[in-house]
């Protein structure tokens, strides 16, 4: 059983996607800062240059662009938490909101410390790995704010084999790890074999996540659907991986950072955020749908059952 | 259960990032203040007995063509210096020698400290370039940075034995004035608004260096008599060692060549 979405709730849920969209952005322009080396062109923080607006030449433009998204993500995360905690009815929804503002403001604080502190590689690697978490945080409250959640709680079409959900959370939590060993590897941390191991762990959890889901699940499936879209970004994202370190090593040596190869870079990181924020979807849809048909049919006509 | 978990799930996710994603090297260097361990004073050096080194610096095989270095996209940068800019890295002279190599006396002096011959070495930030390309100090010498463009430039020294630090300088702003407390061989120095900007650092106990010029010659004056090794150091080639002995108000020729 289903109620109509209250009033706030679509407009609440299409603000979840700006804020997304911000994010994602956010997360090119953090990529541009360390592809083109730019962390320290601005020395001060949070101020730049002493002043709110620097003249954008050379690495300040990629620094303090990259400031000036973050400030319109962190306000948008302010307006969502606050939206959220006034309107939606979920308890837990209102929590999730809290954390992402905490990581917001968790993240402002590291990327202050990153040039106080002269780019220190702890911090830097903590930075890359709470950006992506903050996507996913964005994005699973995009989910939550969505008629798909409600959707996902009613009767499916066909049911995935056991282990299903679970093999999905795995696929994600290697999809993180490995966003984090390239975090050590495009700061010098670790070298490339670890990057280069987990590729190969996470490509497999994915890639048996999809051919689970389309040798086991309807045509018109959502989770079927979706993994499609995980699949190709999966095969997208090796290429680039594949590029970016052909290109990078061809281009060993050179005093300047090449255009081609941050593009290429670039791309990687961001091509790594929409996978593992595809993949953490996947999972959350897929447990939902194990979790809910119990729950529905206990809770069903209790006043307590909400619109998601 | 679920409703609880959700957000639990969410706030150990967030504390793994901030705890466990770091890992590896310690945040940042020592500061400069307690280092330099207090090297034994100079024996004096008589005047009428020093000797001088000599040297050039070869360039064999085939020149790499010179890379231009675009800033068109900067106009303040073009605006002080009209003339094309290019890549320093390898700069081969029209007699087959190579410019901007730095050569010292690597050993041979102890730990002895000696004076520097000048109160302080200038460096300057114009049409987006370090002027000059490759400098070297004596521990302790001040260092005067100044900025003639009409632009910010950060300026941001990368030693492993110094005080790492990174400071703008806007346009028009005072010179700034460092020094560095540790001998280092050698600092790259960098700005991360342009950043093609890059210039070398040699730092010594002694003023006994030279960098080589637009002749690819050296010159290294006021050496007491005795045994050397002199080093040649290269930003892209390497490091380059010869031994070499001198006499009492001996000049000796010390000739280096590198393959490119």
């Amino acid at each position: 059983m289903s109620k109509n979405p209250p009033p706030d709730s679509q407009a609440i849920h299409w603000f979840a996607w700006l804020t997304a969209v911000a994010t994602f952005f956010l997360v090119i322009a953090g990529a541009l800062v360390v592809g083109y080396d730019a962390g320290l062109a601005v020395p001060d923080w949070p101020l730049s240059f002493g002043t709110w607006m620097p003249p954008m030449e050379g690495g300040v433009f990629y620094e303090h662009g990259h400031r000036m998204i973050a400030a319109t993500v962190g306000l948008l995360t302010t307006v969502l938490a606050v939206w959220l905690g006034w309107k939606d009815p979920r308890r837990w929804v209102k929590k999730l909101a809290g954390v992402a503002w905490v990581a917001v403001v968790v993240q402002a604080i590291l990327g202050g410390l990153t040039v106080l502190y002269l780019l220190p590689i702890p911090i830097l690697i903590a930075h890359a790995c709470l950006a992506q978490l903050f996507f996913c945080l964005i994005l699973s409250l995009v989910l939550f704010t969505s008629p798909a959640w409600e959707r996902a709680a009613g009767p499916a079409e066909t049911i995935p084999g056991a282990g299903f959900e679970q093999l999905a959370a795995a696929a994600t939590g290697a999809l993180f790890l490995q966003l984090a060993l390239g975090a050590a590897l495009r700061h010098k941390a670790l070298g490339e074999a670890p990057h280069l191991a987990g590729a190969g762990v996470a490509g497999f959890l994915v890639g048996w996540v999809c051919y689970r889901a389309v040798t086991e699940l309807g045509e018109c499936d959502a989770v079927r659907k979706l993994t499609k879209w995980v699949g190709g970004i999966l095969s997208l994202q090796l290429i680039l991986g594949l590029g970016a370190y052909s290109f990078r090593h061809a281009t060993t040596g050179l005093a300047e950072p090449q255009t081609f190869v941050v593009f290429l870079t670039t791309a990687h990181v961001v091509g790594g955020a929409l996978l593992l924020g595809s993949s953490l979807i996947l999972a959350l849809l897929s447990y939902r749908r194990q979790a809910v048909p119990e729950k529905a049919s206990s809770l069903a006509g209790s006043p307590q059952r909400t619109w998601a | 259960m679920i409703r609880s978990n959700w957000s639990w799930l969410a706030a150990l996710f967030l504390a793994l990032t901030v705890a466990g994603c770091g890992g590896g090297q310690p945040a940042a260097e020592q500061p400069a203040g307690d280092a330099a361990p207090a090297a034994p004073a100079a024996a004096p050096i008589d005047p009428a007995t020093v000797a001088t080194i000599t040297g050039k610096v070869a360039f064999t095989g085939q020149a790499p063509p010179r890379v231009r270095i675009r800033m068109d996209a900067v106009p303040a940068c073009t605006q002080a210096s009209p003339d094309p800019a290019y890549v320093q890295e390898v700069v081969v002279n029209d007699n087959n020698t190579l410019q901007n190599v730095f050569v010292y006396v690597k050993e041979g002096l102890g730990d002895r400290s000696f004076p520097a011959t000048t109160p302080e070495v200038v460096i300057d930030q114009k049409g987006c370039m370090y002027t000059p390309h490759m400098l070297g100090l004596v521990v302790g010498q001040k260092l005067r940075i100044k900025n003639s463009d009409p632009t910010n430039h950060n300026i941001h020294p990368l030693p492993k034995e110094n005080r790492e630090w990174n400071q703008s300088m806007p346009p028009g702003s005072a010179d700034l004035v460092q020094e560095f407390a540790r001998p280092e061989i050698m600092i790259p120095v960098k700005c991360n608004v342009h950043p093609w900007m890059i210039t070398y650092i040699g730092v010594q106990r002694h003023p006994f260096f030279a960098v080589t010029g637009a002749d690819g010659s050296f010159e290294i004056k006021g050496l007491p008599p005795g045994n050397y090794v002199i080093e040649a150091w290269h930003e892209k080639f390497g490091t380059f060692q010869q031994n070499v002995t001198v006499g009492a108000s001996e000049t000796k020729q010390v000739d280096f060549s590198i393959q490119g």
